[in-house]
This record gives C-alpha cells, structure tokens and sequence, in this order.
C-alpha cells in the first residue's frame, strides 16, 4: 500500500503534513513519534475513520493497484484496532465479532443470519486471543487487556491484506503480550501488511522490520529500526531537545 | 367481557408501536418521538381510503404502510443528520408538523372533528363487525409484527443495528454504511406504526388530532423502557402494564377528572424510577 500527500488540517494545524510513504506486505512497518505527532490521526485517515483533507492511496489488489480517494470514508480490506478499543459494549464477545462478518448490503444482511462458517472464523480468532470461553460474556464486563484482545480479535476476523494495530501492547500483562507478539508474527508469516503504533521502542525494535517517525504531522525518519532510532533527530524529538 | 376485550386490542394495537419503536430506539438507539406522527399518518390514510375511496381495509393497511414508508424515506434526508439527543428533537418536530397537517388540512381530515364512521374491515363479504373479531385481527397483526421485529433482531442486519447503537462510528470503519441501516430500520418501523395507526381508526372508528399527539409517542416510549429495550418480547410485557396500569385506578374511585391527569402522573412516574433504577427494563438487555 502506498500514499501520497496525504494531509489532515484541523483548524490550521497540520496533523498530518502532505506524508507519502509505502507499506510492505509481509513486513511489520512501526509508526513512532511523540504524542500529537500524527500518528492515530494517519491511522485515521487510512481507514477512512476521518475524512483526509488531501492525496491519493494506492492498495496493492488481485485486480491491480486501485486508487482510493481518503476524502471519503472507504471500506477496501482494511481492518485496525483502536487505542482505546471501541468495542461494542452491551453485545457478547461473540457478536463483536460476528458482526464485522456478516454482508455489507443492508436487503442481504436482512435474510442472513450467521452461517457455521462466520462460527468458526470467531472461534479460530477468539481463540487465537485465548476469548473463546468468555464468548457469552457482555464485551464491558470484560478486563482492560481482554478489551484491547477482543479489538484485536475483531480486526483478525476482517481477514484483510492490511492490519493497524493503535498500541496494541500498552498496559498488557507479559502473557497477553506474549499473545499479541505471535499474533502480529503471524500475519507477518501470512503476507499481510502490518502497521505497528507503540511507544514501547523494545517492542518496535523486536517486531519491527521498518520504522517510521512522524513529527508535527511530517516524517521525520524512516527505515531499519535499530539504525532509525540511533539517529540524533529522533532521539531529540522524544527526549524533547 | 367487551371491557376485556377493550383492554386486549388496546394493548395489542400499543405493543405493536412498542415494537416498531423498540426496533429504532432499542436496537438502533435511535430514541425517536415521531411513532405517533407515524401511526396518524396511517391512522389518517386508512380513515379516508375506507370511508371516501371504499377500499378494502387490507388493501388500505398495506397502502398506507407503503406511503408511511416513502414518507419516512424522505424525512430521513434531514433527520439522519441528526444523533443521539439531536435525533429526539428531530423527530419531535415531526410530530408537531404532522399533528399541524391533521388539524389545518380539514378538507382531507376534517380538522380538528377528525373523522367519524369509519367502517370496520371485510373479508369476503364478512364484516368483522364485533369486537372479539378485531381482537383476531390485532392479534394477528400483532404476530405479524413480532415475527419481523424478532427475524430483524436475530438476522446479521439487526447485529448490525446494536453495534451501530454502540458505536456507530467504529462499525463504520469496518465498511458498513451507517446510514443505509438506520433508514432501513426508520423506514421498517414506521410503516409498522402505521399498521397499528390503521387498526385503531377502524377499531374505534373515529379518528382525530388529539389520538396522536407527541404524549401518545411518550406512552410507546415509556412501554418499551418498562418493558425492556432491544427486547420484543418486553416491548409486549411494556405495552400490557402501561395499558392495565392506569385501569387498576378505575377502582379507587377518583372523580373522573383527576383520574385521567393520574393516568399521565403514573407514566411520567415509571419512565423516572425506570430510569433511575432499573434502566434496562423488565427483560431488557441495554440500558441507555
């Protein structure tokens, strides 16, 4: 997946600042900066959860590369986490992920009710995240780790060419961090495009095959995580020099 | 027993609002005021067609669930800009407007008399003429009602309607149109209410203004919070309390004055310690 120019204003501000880029599939690409540097907001703009104010998307598909306008919302096979989850609350486990596989078209979902196979994909991905036993429980009954699980089982469940995961490590305990670290490995082995957001740089570095680093909306560095995050720029930028 | 009986179609017509409510309000989260602008339009359309045009009561009810449909269609340009709070009072106009065309358009409604004699169905020739027929026919109705809200609510569309209440923005991004649901749910549960708005007119065979003020949609409101939202078989439970309730006081005696302003205190007494306490109803699952 490429972009190009892609820019967010709000108010003025430029919070994302005219960035092209590309993202690798079978890779883990890292999108670092300090808080307000753009990254949730290009996360955003990505999977049309904000409409862009500028530039092109390019998605690699079987069909060809298509371009996709980001000033409009767009659905093209591409899934993400929030940082603060955004489950929805008052339904089980199971129908938070049921509902991301059910059709698109509203007269269709009308006469579908959930096959075997919606089943068992929630079961393979809620088990993946170690929920399937919880599947019956109300998802705001749930833990603080076992929601940011749950919001990964659901991006799972898309099955698309492009996951972002929005710190998906933060305030986990080691074992769940361990879950997600296999999960994110996992798609790398399957081919699919990985975005990474995290302020944790050993995670970044252990996982990362390529880093980004956005600052006040621009990147400010990008490539091989270990030489990025030696560079004196991006070590002023998050000690605040 | 006619008294009963009374009380029988009256909670059937009322649980059949309460479910087309309960399918915006409870799975939507949609919290509109305008079932009973909805029911009047159906109500009216019914009332004319039968007593003007002579047409069959049941080629009338599902005319008139047609054009209650295309009219919610078309309010839903300007209400489906609206969210949460903003919605109510968005479909509280609704009623305000429709309950200004019910009283100025007099040459079609009559006005503020309304309409009278407004005949009872035919079926084949059979005039459903006694009370304990309309009963059937509501009862009828009123499965007919319960089946689509109940195939709705365990279809993928109805998973997606809940998801919608809860966050509607997040569901978006996993590529559904929002706003195609939400119509097709306004849509759906209008023309519901306009069934129920068609059987009261032939029912009590006279219709005007006053039966579908916005207190009527406050009523619905109040059965489905009682009953239980994104729950069909609470919006019925909803319905028969709020119906039966205000009856039991018939027998204390009041003066008939202070028994009617009663009826209005114990809803607005239920709705508040619902809220308070018992937000998600009788068998509800979502509290608000």
């Amino acid at each position: 997946m490429r972009i190009k120019n892609l820019a967010k204003y709000f108010d003025g501000v430029r919070a994302v600042d005219d960035v092209s880029v590309q993202f690798r599939a079978g890779k883990i690409t890292g999108l670092i900066g300090p808080n307000g540097s753009g990254k949730s907001t290009l996360v955003d703009l990505l999977t049309g959860f904000l409409p862009a104010d500028k530039g092109l998307i390019y998605i690699q598909k079987q069909d060809g590369i298509k371009s996709v306008n980001p000033s409009k919302n767009y659905s093209s096979g591409i899934s993400r986490t929030f940082q603060d989850a955004r489950l929805f609350e008052q339904m089980t486990v199971l129908d938070n992920i049921l509902v991301v596989l059910t059709k698109r078209n509203v007269l269709l979902s009308l006469f579908e009710q959930h096959t075997e196979s919606h089943l068992k994909q929630s079961e393979k991905v809620l088990k993946k995240v170690g929920l399937w036993k919880k599947r019956g429980e109300l998802a705001k009954n749930l833990s603080y780790g076992q929601r940011k699980l749950l919001g990964i089982a659901r991006t799972l469940a898309m099955n698309g060419d492009t996951y972002y995961f929005d710190e998906p490590l933060s305030g986990l305990f080691p074992e769940m961090v361990a879950t997600v670290k296999n999960v994110l490995q996992d798609l790398k082995k399957d081919g699919k495009t990985v975005i990474l957001i995290d302020h944790n740089m050993d995670f970044i570095r252990s996982l990362c095959d390529t880093v980004i680093v956005l600052d006040s909306g621009k990147i400010l560095a990008e490539g091989n995580p270990s030489k990025v995050l030696a560079k004196k720029e991006v070590i002023d930028v998050y000690l605040g020099a | 027993m006619d008294y009963f009986i009374h009380l029988a179609i009256l909670i059937s017509i009322y649980a059949i609002l309460a479910l087309s409510l309960n399918l915006l309000a409870g799975y939507t989260g949609l919290i509109s005021m305008a079932t009973s602008a909805f029911m009047g339009i159906g109500a009216y359309f019914v009332a004319v067609t039968l007593t003007r045009f002579e047409l069959n009561f049941f080629v009338a009810l599902v005319l008139a669930a047609i054009v209650v449909g295309v009219i919610a269609y078309l309010v839903d340009f300007a209400l489906s800009r609206f969210r949460g709070d903003y919605f109510a009072m968005g479909s509280l106009s609704i009623v305000i407007v429709a309950s200004g065309i019910f009283v100025n358009w007099q040459s079609i409604t009559g006005g503020p008399l309304g309409i009278a004699n407004i005949p009872r169905p035919n079926v084949f020739g059979f005039e459903l003429s006694e009370n304990w027929h309309i009963l059937g026919l509501s009862l009828l109705f009123l499965l007919f009602t319960y089946l689509i809200c109940q195939w709705i609510a365990m279809s993928s569309f109805g998973r997606v309607l809940r998801a919608i209440r809860e966050d509607e923005k997040a569901i978006g991004v996993f590529g559904y149109d929002t706003s195609k649901y939400k119509l097709a749910a306004f849509i759906i549960s209008s023309a519901l209410a306009a069934l129920a708005g068609g059987l009261f007119a032939t029912y009590f065979s006279y219709i005007s203004p006053v039966s579908f003020t916005v207190t009527e949609s406050i009523i619905v409101l109040t059965m489905i919070i009682l009953g239980g939202l994104a729950n069909n078989k609470g919006a019925i439970l909803g319905a028969a309390v709020i119906v039966l309730l205000p009856e039991l006081i018939r027998f204390v005696g009041l003066p008939t004055a202070i028994e009617a302003d009663m009826r209005h205190i114990i809803y607005g007494l239920i709705l508040i310690l619902f809220m308070l306490y018992r937000p998600q109803g009788f068998l509800g699952e979502y509290k608000l």
